[in-house]
This record gives structure tokens, sequence and C-alpha cells, in this order.
């Protein structure tokens, strides 16, 4: 039997190599099954009506299909009282995320870029400090935070919740940015300095045009988490005022009326989708966003 | 003499963006921490007090059958939760280790739920595991008349849809930082092993699995970590409920101090929170950081 390796494995040809390779694609396709029926079972039972789900078998594919869900979904599903839909909770989630996201990354990138590349006494200290509360769980800031957000008079409010997302986002991008920067060799801010260009002249000249994989994996992964939280959303916000993804759990959890699964499938596709669409546009950047969050950049 | 002044100023820029920044962390974390565990040693219920109370409330939360309900929750959770999502991650990172053509589409499929919110996650799940239109019907449907499956509304068994759900989110995050991590073990040593007649299991089970422990450690923390702040999950899922059945730390927390209003009890819960995942956390990053400097 001849033996080959090539990138690491060790591969033997045969009759019974291709009998293992069908078993591992096999494998494979069964596990792609598993992770995608989901969503499937997410856009089928939307695409559905109320009679067909009540009949048929969730596993089957829409005998008509309707849109009928999504656009109760989108426009008027009941949110607790409230009937206009996920839409106006859609809006306040980008109100939320857009900004939140922008101050973050910014504050982020100046942090790291200040702690790397003009290192001063304490530097390392301050970071190890600082990233520390990217790890805590948030139960331990809920209370202090609900009173803090009420005496500035952001109680419930989504200005409340950009201040909140940037504020324990900066751990996090902190981190990226001083992961990416530690790479960056010190001798090209070295060499700008004795040109005698200044902090901000060599970060906006310099460090920032290069730093583009950086500020997309943050971009992504500040955008990613802060859609999708709920935890602060839930906490600090009340009805007008609420992120989707407590919209998402107050249709689903409505008690009263009809179940409609259709309309629930087509809320949490709406709530997922734009998460959803960076991954698949971005999805390289954010597997590395994944892995820095181990720490290790 | 301007010019002095500019200097002087521009030397110390780094510090002045570093400080307020480091002053925000400081409030907003450290402030805030230090609060929470001065109220959660004051008699505290409805409103803040801050009259020094001792260990009172913590007397209080280990006397709260809740409390043992989420402890144990959390015990049954992250241990399978962690243990099948790393036995499906390794797995898989092997077999996508192959050669595969297909490979980058296939890792993107295994890892597209951790982009979805857990509140997403928790809606489609509910719906699959519904007794009544979900899984047990198809299964009927299918001839297996006497088929249940009704883990989502028994207390004995609800947690474990919570780890099912989880399980589906979270293994592909696993399964790339797996592959990642084979992906950084030494060719030579793999042909070395070839050369003297090791099988491809042994080679895995001897050289390749043992040589990822820094990635098994990492994996188990991540995933621990994820754990103990579970909250969205189960909340989606199961409100907690049937009942408490469900509850965990953070929702046992979120419920005493949002709908209970026992803000001492809340506050004791969140600092047995903080210490639980110091214990891991720390000296993690302690040992992260050192290495990161050598």
């Amino acid at each position: 039997m001849r033996a080959r390796s090539t990138s690491g494995i060790v591969r033997r040809s045969g009759p019974g190599a291709v009998v293992m390779r069908v078993v591992l694609f096999a494998v494979l396709g069964l596990f792609c099954l598993y992770y995608l029926f989901p969503l499937f079972v997410m856009v089928s039972t939307s695409l559905k009506s109320l009679a067909e789900i009540r009949e048929g078998s969730f596993l089957a594919f829409p005998r008509d299909i309707g849109f009928e869900a999504w656009a109760k979904a989108w426009g008027s599903a009941c949110v607790g009282v409230r009937c206009d839909g996920l839409q106006p909770y859609f809006m306040n989630s980008v109100m939320m995320a857009v900004p939140a996201v922008i101050l973050s990354t910014t504050l982020g990138a100046l942090n790291g870029y200040a702690l790397t590349k003009w290192r001063f006494p304490g530097a390392d200290i301050i970071f190890a400090l600082m990233l520390f509360g990217a790890f805590i769980p948030f139960q331990v800031v809920l209370l202090p935070m609900a009173r803090t957000l009420g005496e500035l008079g952001l109680a419930g409010t989504v200005p409340g919740l950009v201040l909140v997302h940037t504020v324990y986002g900066l751990a996090f991008t902190t981190l990226f940015f001083r992961n990416f920067f530690i790479g960056v060799p010190d001798g090209i801010v070295q060499a700008a300095k004795v040109d005698g260009a200044g902090f901000f002249g060599i970060f906006f000249r310099i460090v920032l045009p290069m730093s583009l994989p950086a500020i997309v994996v943050t971009v992504i992964w500040q955008f990613t988490q802060i859609w999708n939280d709920f935890l602060f959303g839930v906490a600090f916000t009340v009805g007008d005022s609420n992120p989707v993804t407590v919209a998402l759990n107050n249709v689903v959890n409505t008690s009263t009326g009809v179940k409609e699964y259709n309309v629930d499938m087509a809320a949490a596709i709406i709530a997922g989708l734009p998460t959803l669409l960076v991954y698949v546009v971005a999805g390289a950047y954010f597997v590395r966003g994944l892995s820095a969050g181990a720490v290790k950049g | 003499m301007l010019t002095a002044i500019s200097r002087a100023i521009e030397r110390r820029l780094p510090l002045m963006v570093v400080s307020p920044l480091f002053a925000v962390s400081l409030f907003f974390v450290y402030g805030f921490i230090a609060w929470t565990g001065y109220i959660s040693l004051t008699g505290s219920r409805m409103m803040p007090s801050y009259d020094f109370a001792g260990l009172l409330q913590y007397e209080r939360l280990w006397d709260t059958p809740r409390w043992y309900v989420a402890l144990k929750n959390l015990f049954v959770f992250s241990g399978l939760f962690i243990g099948i999502s790393m036995a499906l991650g390794v797995f898989l990172a092997i077999l996508l280790d192959q050669r595969i053509r297909v490979e980058g589409a296939i890792r993107t499929i295994y890892l597209y739920p951790m982009a979805l919110s857990f509140i997403v996650t928790g809606t489609v799940w509910k719906w699959i595991l519904n007794p009544g239109l979900g899984i047990e019907k198809v299964m009927r449907d299918w001839g297996f008349e006497n088929f249940t499956f009704d883990w989502l509304v028994n207390p004995d068994f609800a947690i474990y849809t919570v780890v099912i759900a989880g399980v589906w989110q979270s293994s592909g995050y696993a399964m790339a930082l797996f592959l990642a991590g084979l992906r950084s073990v030494d060719d030579e040593i793999l042909k070395a092993a070839a050369i003297d007649g090791a099988g491809p299991w042994r080679v895995y089970t001897r050289i390749v699995l043992p040589s990822l422990r820094p990635v098994f450690l990492s994996v188990v923390i991540i995933l621990a970590h994820l754990a103990i702040k579970s909250f969205d999950l189960v909340v989606a899922l199961t409100g907690g409920g049937p009942g408490y059945a469900t509850d965990m730390p953070a929702t046992f927390m979120y419920a005493f101090a949002f709908q209970r209003s026992e803000l001492g009890v809340a506050a004791a819960s969140a600092v047995m929170m903080l210490m639980t995942i110091c214990a891991i956390i720390v000296p993690y990053l302690y040992s992260e950081l050192r290495g990161a400097r050598k």
C-alpha cells in the first residue's frame, strides 16, 4: 500500500480509500442537513398558511407559497398591545447598532493604537484591566447601569442602549485593534516620528489606512454582538424603544389570540436577516472575529 | 514658547486618549461591580439601601430553592453543552481536515448559526420541539403512533432542549477553532509518523490531538463562558419554565432584579456569577497575556 502525505494528512489509495471517501462525504453531508434544517423549517413555515401548518408536517415544503405571514410580521403583528409589526423595533435596532458600532470601533482603534505604538509605563496593566470588562457576566452591572441611565435621563431610550453597547464593546474593540497593531512593525511609526509626524498624524495617515482588515473584523463582530443582544435590550428599554430581538421574543410569547407559527417564523427571519447577510457576505472576517474572541489574535 | 506647549501636549496625547477610556471602563466595569458587590452586603429589597447587613443576602440566596434549581441546571447544561459541542467540533474538524474540495462551503454551513441571535435560535427550536406540531407530530404521521417527545413542556427534561438548541448554535464555533488548531500542526511530524507506519487513527490519537491541548483549553473556556452567561436562549426557548424548571443563574438574577424586586438577592447572585467566571477567566487571561509578551 502506498502512503502519501500531503498538507499534513495521510492518505492511502485503493478501494478501501474510495469507500472511506464516500463515507466521509456522507457524514459531512448529513451534518450540513443538521445545521440547515432549522433554517429550512423557518423559511418554509413562514411561507405556509396556518391551516397548512396544522394539517401537514413541519418538514414538508409549502404547497402554496404566500407572503401574508411576512407582511404581518413586518407591519401588523402585535408586540404587546401595539400592533405595528416588527418594523418600528427593527428601526430601533438600526438606530442602536449603527452609532454604537461606529463609536466603539473608533474608540477601540485609537485606544489600541495608543496602547501599542505609544507605549507608556502601565500600558500593559491598563490593557489587562480593560480587557477583563469583555468577560464579566453583564448581570453584575445591570442594576447600577439601570440607575445610571436613569440619572442621565436615558432610561428606556435607544441612545441609552448606544451608550451601554459602546461602553461594554470597548474592551473587545480595544483587544481586536491591539492584537492587530502588535503585528505592525514599530519601525514604520518610529520613522514617521523622526519625520516630525504627531500622534494623530501617524494614526490617520499611516496606521488607519493599513488597518482595514482589523476595522472590518471589528465592525462585523460589534454589529453581530449588538444586533443580537437581548439582555441589555430587555433590561433597559420598555415598549416602544425595544430592539428587534426583544420585540421578536414578545411576538412569539404573546399569549393572546391564536398562535400564528408562520408569523413567528417570519419575524424570526426578519430579526436574524441582517446578521445572516453580514455573515454570508463577509464570512471570513466573521470567523476571524470569532477566533480573536478566543483572546489570541 | 507656543511650540514648547504644543510639544508638551503632543507628548502627552497618547495618555490623554487612553485615560478617559480607561476611566470609563473603571467606572462602568469596576465601579459598577463594586456597587453591586456592596448592595449584596446590604438589606436592599425593593429599593437599594446602603446600610451594611453582612452576608444576609447570601444567606437568603442560599436558602432559596430556586437558586439550587438554577445551579443544578447550570451544571447539567454546561456539562452537556460543552461536552457535546466539543466532541462534535473535534469530529467535524477532523473530517473537514481531509482535503475536502468544498471545505469552504461546508464550513460556512456549519458556522452560520453563530451569526444568529440566541432569540432567533430559541424561536426556531421552540417550533421544532413543539409537542403538538413539531417532531412529535412528524414521527406519529410516519407511523410511530405512541411516539412522545414533550421535553419542551416536561419539567424534568426541558433543560435538555436548551442543550439541543445550544449545541446546534455553538458546535460550529468549536469546529472552527479546532480546525484552525489542526492546520497549525507541523507537517513534518505527521510525515515522520506516516513513514514509521502509523495509521491515520494512531496519527490523530497519539500525535495530533495531544498537540491540540491548548486549543481544547480555549474551547472549554469559551464554551463555559457562553454557558454561564446563557440567558437569551433560555428566555426564548422555555422562558425559564415550565415553572422555573429551566432557570439558570442569569435568568434567576434577572427575575429577582426586575420582576421580584429583590435587589439584594439579585446582587448576591450576580456576584456569585462573577466569581465563577473569574475563577475560569482570570487564570486563562493571565497565562495568555503573559505568553503573548514573551
